[in-house]
This record gives structure tokens, sequence and C-alpha cells, in this order.
């Protein structure tokens, strides 16, 4: 176990679901977070080292791999690993195309952005759940730091930071790409004239607040939907990672049959998400 | 579960990776995935069109196969036909080459028919003439008689 013997199993595994945080503290400055309730209290101003350092290296792994094949990008036979981005490319673009019917350059680039990066970050999990955090440990102690305060979650996705980020990020492209195709009065329209519309003016104009709350949560959900399947998913994958880890020598047939199960949600999930994406997108550049 | 500043982070880490990739891996891939489309469609054109010649040289052979066969045999009937021509003639200038063979031996065995006749005439009559000779003796003076001799001998 991580933190040694003298760990009970529910300060196990906090430890494991506490994020690496630096944040401005009331009483402490900028500084490291000892603890959950540090790290709470931080509030916003906070960020997630571990989350983010993985989240980014691992982008930038699946950048460098695939720019890397697309620089020698020939049009000959295809090997190796020019042969798997060619794959990726063309089952990412053909889901696009299934789906998405209007003309985007941004929306397959962007599919693949996703897919492959959710994809890398989910595989995370697959990682023993305590190697890389004793690796920190060991790191964190070199530099002075309480082996039970270096807190490391390797896996971006079980925060729900990476992921509300993405989707955020997802909505605001839903929103330009609605505005941008049916015009900022197409979209208000779409938002207060729908579902419920009537011929009467009187009586058009009672259910504008109606067909408002009903459309804002419809559209609200689809962020927030988005990062909490993502998260919630890998959440509790990890979190039945720790939970086998924690009984012993039986772990290891256990570990390896939930390990094979996950490969499956690891691919399912970032999929779902690239879909997702895709139908998003698509919905708010056609007109119902 | 805290939401903070690594939810900006993300979202601003998640736009580079985006635009890194729709500028900078995404259009050589998609380039180079389509420049071989081209190709293959190109290769499978040409295929085609090969075998397409192919079938087009094999009708021609075919053709001129049929042709000359025809022009053979059409020259071989001919030729059929000019040599039964040619024996045909052959046997006809024979039969008239005997014909006229047999006609000349003909007139050539009369001819000698007559010259013995005639020979055989004038014997005659100098035989008759000695004979009437030696029955007269000399009473027969053979230049006063010689005319009523010829006369005799041309009456045989």
């Amino acid at each position: 176990m991580a933190a040694g013997n003298t760990l009970t199993p529910t300060a196990y595994i906090q430890h494991h679901l506490q994020n690496l945080t630096f944040g401005y503290h009331p009483d402490h400055g900028w500084a490291m977070a000892h603890s959950a309730e540090e790290a709470a209290e931080m509030g916003f101003w906070a960020i997630h080292l571990d989350t983010m350092a993985w989240s980014i290296g691992l982008g930038v792994l699946f950048l460098w791999l695939f720019r890397k094949a697309a620089r020698a990008a020939t049009t000959g036979v295809p090997h190796g690993l020019q042969n798997f981005v060619e794959m990726m490319v063309e089952f990412v673009d053909n889901s696009v195309k299934e789906t998405f019917h209007g003309k985007s350059r941004l929306i397959a680039p962007l599919s693949l952005t996703i897919f492959c990066w959710i994809f890398l970050m989910n595989l995370m999990d697959l990682v023993p759940v305590d190697l890389l955090p004793m690796l920190a440990q060991k790191i964190g102690v070199m530099f002075g730091a309480d082996p039970a305060h270096v807190y490391f979650k390797v896996v971006p996705t079980t925060d729900v930071n990476a992921t509300l980020g993405m989707s955020l990020s997802v909505f605001a492209l839903i929103i330009i790409y609605s505005i941008r195709h049916k015009g900022l009065s197409g979209f208000i329209g779409e938002l207060t004239l729908h579902p419920f519309s009537s011929s009467n003016k009187l009586f058009q104009v009672i259910l504008i607040p109606i067909n408002f709350i009903l459309e804002v949560v419809t559209l609200l959900a689809k962020p927030v939907s988005l990062a909490l399947r993502l998260f919630g998913n890998m959440y509790a994958g990890e979190l039945i990672f720790i939970l086998i880890a924690m009984i012993g020598l039986w772990q290891l047939p256990l570990h390896f049959s939930w390990a094979v199960f996950h490969i499956l949600i690891v691919t399912l999930q970032a999929f779902i998400f690239m879909m997702l994406t895709i139908v998003y997108l698509s919905m708010a550049t056609e007109e119902h | 579960m805290n939401l903070n500043l690594t939810l900006i982070g993300q979202a601003i880490a998640f736009a580079v990776f985006v635009w890194f990739c729709m500028k900078y891996v995404w259009p050589p891939v998609m380039q180079a995935l389509q420049e071989r489309q081209k190709k293959i469609a190109d290769g499978l054109d040409a295929a085609s069109r090969a075998t397409r010649d192919l079938e087009l040289a094999q009708e021609q052979a075919d053709e001129t196969l049929r042709e000359s066969k025809e022009k053979a045999a059409e020259i071989l009937e001919q030729a059929h036909k000019r040599s039964n021509q040619m024996i045909e003639e052959a046997r006809e200038n024979a039969r008239l080459e005997g014909e006229r063979m047999i006609a000349a031996a003909r007139s050539e065995i009369e001819q000698e028919v007559n010259r013995a006749k005639e020979e055989l005439r004038s014997q005659v009559s100098r035989l008759a003439v000695e004979g009437a000779e030696r029955i007269l003796e000399s009473s027969i003076d053979e230049a006063k008689h010689r005319e009523l001799v010829d006369k005799l001998a041309a009456e045989l």
C-alpha cells in the first residue's frame, strides 16, 4: 500500500482520490495543499498539478506521434505507425461523415483529438494504481515533503475538472456553431419557440418562458452529461482498482480481469465522448 | 471534488491540442490518404482499360484470322476451279490435236493411195503398151498411139 501500513483503508482510498493541488490558501498563501480540506479551502484559485501534467503530457504524446506519422506520410504502401495513424484518422473521419453532414474543417480534427486524448488519459487507469503515486511519493520525499502529503492521481479523466474543461469547450463550440448556422435570432428562436408553439400570439407569449426553461435545461444538460458520464465511469473504475488493491494477494487475478474489462470502458468512453460531440455539433448546425 | 483553475487549464490545453491537430496533423494525413485513394483509383482504371484493350485486340486478332481463313478458302477454291479449267482445256486441246493428226494421217494416206494408184496406173499403162507392143510387134507406133494408151491408163 502506498502510504505504509499505518493507513486505514478509508485514509488509503481518500489519499488516492486526492489530487496534487497547488493554490492560494487563505491562511498559507500560494502553496501545495497538505490535505483534502486545505485543497477544498483553496476554492477556485487552485490547480491540480497531476491532472494538468498527465493530461498535457499525454496530449503532447498523442500529437507528437501523429505529427511524426503525418510528416512522414507517403502515398505509397503505409507501414507501422503511419498505418495505425491512418487507420485512426479514417475511423474518425468515417464517424464524422456518417453523423455530421455539414462542412467543417474543425470537427474532424476535433473529434480525433478528443478520441485519442481521452483514450490515452483513460488508459492511465490500467497502470497499477500504486505504482506512479509511490514513485511520486519517493520524489516528493527527496524534495523534503511529508510522504502523507504527496497526493498523486494519475488518471486525468477521474478529475471532474478535466472532463468538464473539455465538455465546456465543446459547449462553447455548440453555441458558436448554432449562432453561425442559424443566426442569433435563429438560436434564440430555437430556445424559445420550441417545443410548444401556438398560432395564437397571446398563447405564444405565455409559452415562451416555458419553452425557454425546457430548452435551456436541454442545452445545459449536454456539457454536464458529457463531462459527468466520462468522469463517473473513470472514477468508478479507478475506485474499483483501489478497492481491489486493498485485498492482498488475491488482487492479482482480480486486477487482471478488471483491467481487461476496463479496456472496453476506456475505449468506449472515449468513443462516446467523441460521438456525442459530433452529434451535438451536427444538431447545432442543422435546422429541426 | 473541487472545481478550480484546472478546468480552465484543461480547456486551454484542449483548445491548443485541437488547433495543433487541425493545423499540423489532420491535413497531411488526409492529403496522403486522398492521394493514395486517387492513385489506387487510377491504377484500377488503368487495369480495366488494359483489360478492355486486350479484349479489343483479341477481337481484332480473331477477326483477322477469320478473314484470312476466308481468303485462303477463296484462293483455294479459285485454284481448284482454275486447275479444273486447265485440265478441261488440255483435254480439249488433246482431243483437237488428235483429231487433227488423225485427219492429217488420213489425208496423207489418201495421198499415198492416190500416188500409188497413179504409179500403178502409169505402170499398168506401160505394161499394157509393152504387152500390146509384144503382141503387135512393131505395128504400133509408140508416138502415134501414145494418146490412145494414156486415155486407156486414165480409165484404169
